[in-house]
């Protein structure tokens, strides 16, 4: 090798890799999505610690979601591997609860509220089993905990945005598992519900669990999460809220999207 | 009268209700999932099918055309997938170039080969032979109880209680993954449920439903069987199970009233021959979904659309 | 057969045949140019739909001719009756569509299966009506030319004519109303107009078709030519007239190997000459065709791994992925220990320098059009001039040649 790319190589091999957890709750390595032959997510390696809140942050058509879709394997993937505890995804289904986006189901649908959230114990249920009481009461407990208990019998298509982003909320907490995965959890939904949405995921984290959120609101970001991963196709940077969710990676990260008077507002100390 | 009943429309009723309960069960799903066209789809290439099943055995003989009609519309759905997914075309303009390239296909293969000498033409695959599948051996309601009767009983009508049977189970069987894809495929395959394969297996049910249906009344019914009932049902309810109820309701109340009219009906306007059961059939299915757009209880949207 | 096709093709087997064949050139070239503009507003089975519920019109139409002591099998008064019912049926799907909670192709479907088995229902009265008196009407499922009348071919002729006229008048605003619906409303277009005109333009091709392709394949015309004409070009006015050539060929050439040899029936001939026309596009077509995509996304998925590879050379790292190790190894860039060679140490530096740089262009370039295209394989060199990339590479510092000493 060249004395010049040993030397890139050094100071490359710190910025781009993190040292890999084993049992981390959810590590990446390498992903990479295309849709045709343009990449959506390139390449992009990022572990997420236990008992963390994480905002994964990028502007639109950076492959936030996109990247949450690949890693639970509901789009196929170019290359990169995906461990959850240690496991392949396959293998850890029961321990992940995933929220999709409010907008990519029909809300149409002709079902209840309680039926929706039973739809989260389909693992427990499986095929064969009948749903007794103590899975009714099970699903009901997770609407109390989102605020919609008196909802269970409504009908879904009834309901206001926030109302079926909170009953999405619910069926994730009748999985009843150690990582959560959420594909924008506030948007559109008003500030009571985001209120009470938040409140449950911090909850969640004192409970040991992992969170992490596809997020659009930079403002909330330090007051709602602890670590951050921002990405634009590529990896910009992950980790603590405090020394990543810089002026700098966020002008990286949005380019001329974001106005510099923009990031003055969210008031970020400068790492 | 009774004897008459059970002799000439017991069995020909009995086979039109079971082949739109079939059809209307994965009906249900097919709607939901803006696939209804699907069954329009394989009710096309059902001829094809059948042709070259004919062709290769020879004979007119059932099961190998059963299999035939169910491998066309296999080959179908694959086909219509593979130029939705390699050509990026929509998914109506996809199947549109499918069904109508394999149904020209079925009836230039018709007219080449000498069928001239058998019951294969494509009338009868359009209507089907509802009115002929009489009960001959039968002598009134005790016949029921009668091996020898039974063994005269019209072979469509055990072959498609079986295959309703099956459907019917299948559904009650998948009942929580399909509700689940059905309503959001995303949170469904994240909880594990492989949904490519839940889907294709719908299409495959359906494509079952369809041929053996096909065989005994004709590829009208199944179109609006697919449609109509479960159509009607979704109007009248919010939850999918009463939904379910409802289309099977309203498939075997078509079934009823399109034979009776149109056995009896023709008299009554003092016509002295009977019209298409199987036209009158999916006739009826009509009325009751435009009557159920008219005046049932949950016909106009609430929810938001979908975006995107 | 090939001299009788010849002749027909250059019109030489009797007058109603060169009639027939310029009418299915006609009706194709119509059928194609209006199918686009359903493709384009992806409502291609809108004719289906329109299509079956022409029966019960044919049927009432020879009911009604016949009850006013008519000859009932008169063309014109048939495809005048299947016309009403195809627009009846066409509103009742839109009616569905907007006012209930169906989505437009249950309304579809439901439209298309009940006004068809009502038609048949109509096709066995008039068997049992007037015994003795073959209407023939079931040729209008299939269509068939064999044995039409002189006047019947020049109604087909005539209206393909019609068809086509329309076509070219209108497809300025049908163009717009397609590709934009809401910049045509905004431009003063009335787009609902717009929109009945284009459903008017589908059902009269629907109707001249019936005698020739029949009703069930007559949406085929609609559908295909379009599609096809997709794999060619990206381009709306290209679309309409490739898919009107596409369709006018089918049309006609079908209708000539009809006219050749009368066991073939014409309607499904020129479906499948249509359906030849699409196979050939969908595997051979430059741009969008199977093959070609093929090719690329191969290339496009070594890029990925080549350059994903040769990161993970310069920082060192173990690559673990099979395809990866496959890609490098074929373009000699390791060796079978994995290790590198000189040809992969030299471009994974280069890789590196080239990271180097982007991160630097980002940092600089607050611009879309520069950021944009970080996507990990973007050469820096296509984005930004050679003095900006001096001017990066000053900034980085050390050699600016990477990979041409050893």
């Amino acid at each position: 090798m060249t004395a010049a790319s040993l030397e890139l190589a050094a100071e490359g091999g710190r910025t781009l890799h993190s040292a890999i957890d084993a049992d981390s709750p959810l590590s990446i390595q390498g992903m990479t999505v295309s849709y045709g032959e343009k990449p959506a997510v390139f390449s992009v390696d990022a572990a997420f610690p236990r008992e963390s809140m994480a905002a994964i942050i990028g502007p639109n058509g950076a492959g936030k979601s996109t990247l949450l879709k690949a890693v639970l394997g509901i789009i196929p993937t170019l290359s990169g591997k995906v461990s959850v505890f240690g496991e392949p995804v396959e293998k850890a289904r029961r321990r992940i609860a995933y929220v999709p986006q409010r907008a990519s189901v029909d809300w149409d649908f002709p079902t209840r509220v309680i039926d929706v959230v039973m739809m989260g114990l389909y693992r427990e249920l499986g095929l064969l089993h009948f749903e007794t009481r103590r899975h009714r009461d099970m699903a009901c407990d997770c609407l109390e905990r989102v605020g919609m208990a008196n909802f269970a019998h409504r009908q879904i298509g009834q309901l206001s945005g926030g109302q079926q982003q909170r009953v999405f909320l619910a069926r994730a907490l009748a999985q009843d598992a150690d990582l959560y995965l959420l594909d924008e959890p506030f948007a559109g939904v008003d500030a009571t519900t985001e209120k009470a949405i938040i409140h449950v995921l911090k909850g969640l984290k004192e409970e040991n669990r992992t969170v992490v959120c596809v997020h659009h609101d930079l403002a909330t970001v330090t007051e709602y999460f602890d670590r951050v991963l921002l990405i634009n196709v590529r990896k910009v940077a992950d980790g603590p809220v405090d020394t990543t969710f810089t002026a700098e990676n966020l002008q990286t990260t949005y380019g001329g999207r974001l106005a510099t008077a923009q990031i003055d507002q969210l008031q970020l100390s400068l790492a | 009268m009774g004897h008459e009943f059970v002799q000439l429309s017991l069995t020909p009723l009995l086979i039109g209700i079971l082949a739109a309960i079939a059809c209307a069960l994965p009906g249900n799903f097919l709607i939901l999932r803006r696939q209804a066209l699907i069954g329009d789809a394989i009710s096309h290439v059902v001829l094809p099918g059948i042709v070259v099943a004919f062709l290769i055995t020879g004979a007119v003989s059932t099961w190998p055309m059963m299999l035939g009609a169910a491998g066309a519309a296999v080959i179908a759905v694959i086909l219509i997938e593979t130029i939705k997914r390699l050509g990026r075309i929509e998914p109506g303009a996809a199947m549109g170039v499918v069904f109508t390239a394999m149904f020209g296909a079925g009836v230039l293969l018709l007219e080449q080969s000498d069928t001239s000498n058998v019951h294969l033409d494509v009338e009868h695959a359009l209507y089907g032979n509802l009115e002929s599948l009489i009960w001959l051996s039968a002598e009134g309601w005790h016949s029921i109880m009668d091996r020898t009767a039974l063994a005269g009983l019209p072979p469509e009508l055990p072959r498609m209680a079986v295959v309703t049977a099956i459907i019917a189970a299948l559904t009650l069987l998948f009942w929580r993954p399909l509700k689940i894809s059905t309503f959001d495929e995303g949170f469904a395959s994240a909880v594990g449920i492989p949904t490519g394969v839940l889907s294709f297996a719908l299409v495959v049910a359906a494509a079952v439903a369809a041929v053996a249906a096909f065989d005994a009344v004709g590829s009208i019914i199944v179109i609006a069987m697919f449609i109509c009932p479960p159509a009607a049902a979704r109007l009248m309810t919010n939850r999918l199970e009463t939904q379910i109820w409802w289309s099977v309701a309203f498939a075997t109340l078509s079934a009823t009233l399109g034979y009776i009219f149109a056995g009896h009906g023709p008299l009554w306007f003092g016509g002295t021959n009977a019209v298409s059961a199987a036209g009158m059939i999916a006739t009826v299915s009509g009325a009751i979904l435009a009557l159920a757009c008219l005046f049932a209880p949950h016909r106009s949207r609430t929810g938001a659309p979908r975006e995107g | 057969m090939w001299p009788a096709f010849l002749d027909a093709l250059l019109l030489q087997s009797g007058y109603n045949a060169a009639l027939v064949a310029v009418g299915a050139a006609l009706l194709g070239i119509a059928a194609g140019s209006g199918g686009t503009f359903l493709f384009l507003r992806k409502r291609a089975l809108v004719s289906d739909a329109v299509a079956h519920a022409t029966l019960p019109g044919v049927g009432l139409a020879f009911i009604v001719m016949v009850a006013l002591g008519g000859d009932g099998r008169d063309l014109l008064g048939l495809l005048l009756g299947s016309a009403i019912t195809a627009w009846i049926g066409l509103v009742l799907v839109e009616w569905m569509a907007r006012r209930t909670r169906l989505a437009e192709d249950a309304a579809i479907g439901a439209v298309l299966s009940v006004f068809f088995g009502f038609g048949i229902v109509l096709l066995t009265v008039i068997q049992t009506m007037s015994a003795g008196r073959q209407a023939g009407l079931e040729s209008f499922l299939l269509g068939a030319t064999a044995g039409m009348l002189f006047q019947d071919a020049v109604v087909i002729a005539v209206g393909g004519a019609l068809a086509v006229a329309t076509v070219y008048l209108l497809r300025r605003p049908m163009t717009l109303v397609a590709f934009d619906p809401d910049y045509a409303a905004a431009y003063g277009f009335n787009v609902k107009r717009i929109d009945l005109v284009m459903m008017g333009l589908v059902m009269a091709v629907t109707v001249i078709g019936l005698k020739l392709v029949g009703l069930i394949l007559v949406v085929a015309m609609l559908i295909i030519p379009p599609v096809t004409a997709r794999f060619w070009t990206d381009r709306t006015d290209g679309v309409i007239w490739i898919a009107g050539i596409l369709g006018g060929v089918s049309g006609y050439v079908g209708a000539a190997l009809s006219a050749s040899a009368p066991s073939i029936p014409t309607g499904p001939i020129i479906v499948l000459v249509c359906f030849g026309l699409f196979t050939f596009s969908i595997l051979f077509a430059p741009g969008r065709g199977v093959l070609a995509a093929v090719i690329r996304h191969q290339r496009f998925q070594v890029r990925v791994h080549r350059r994903q590879g040769l990161l993970a050379l310069a920082h060192g790292e173990p690559i673990f992925d099979p395809l990866t190790i496959t890609v490098l190894r074929r373009s000699k860039l390791i060796r079978r220990d994995r290790v590198a060679t000189e040809a992969g140490r030299a471009q994974a530096a280069k890789a590196l320098r080239d990271e180097k740089r982007w991160e630097v262009a980002r940092r600089v370039y607050h611009d879309e059009a520069i950021s944009g295209r970080y996507d990990g394989l973007t050469p820096i060199e296509t984005v930004l001039t050679p003095d900006e990339i001096a001017a990066i590479d000053r900034e980085i510092g050390g050699p600016t040649t990477v990979g041409g000493a050893v």
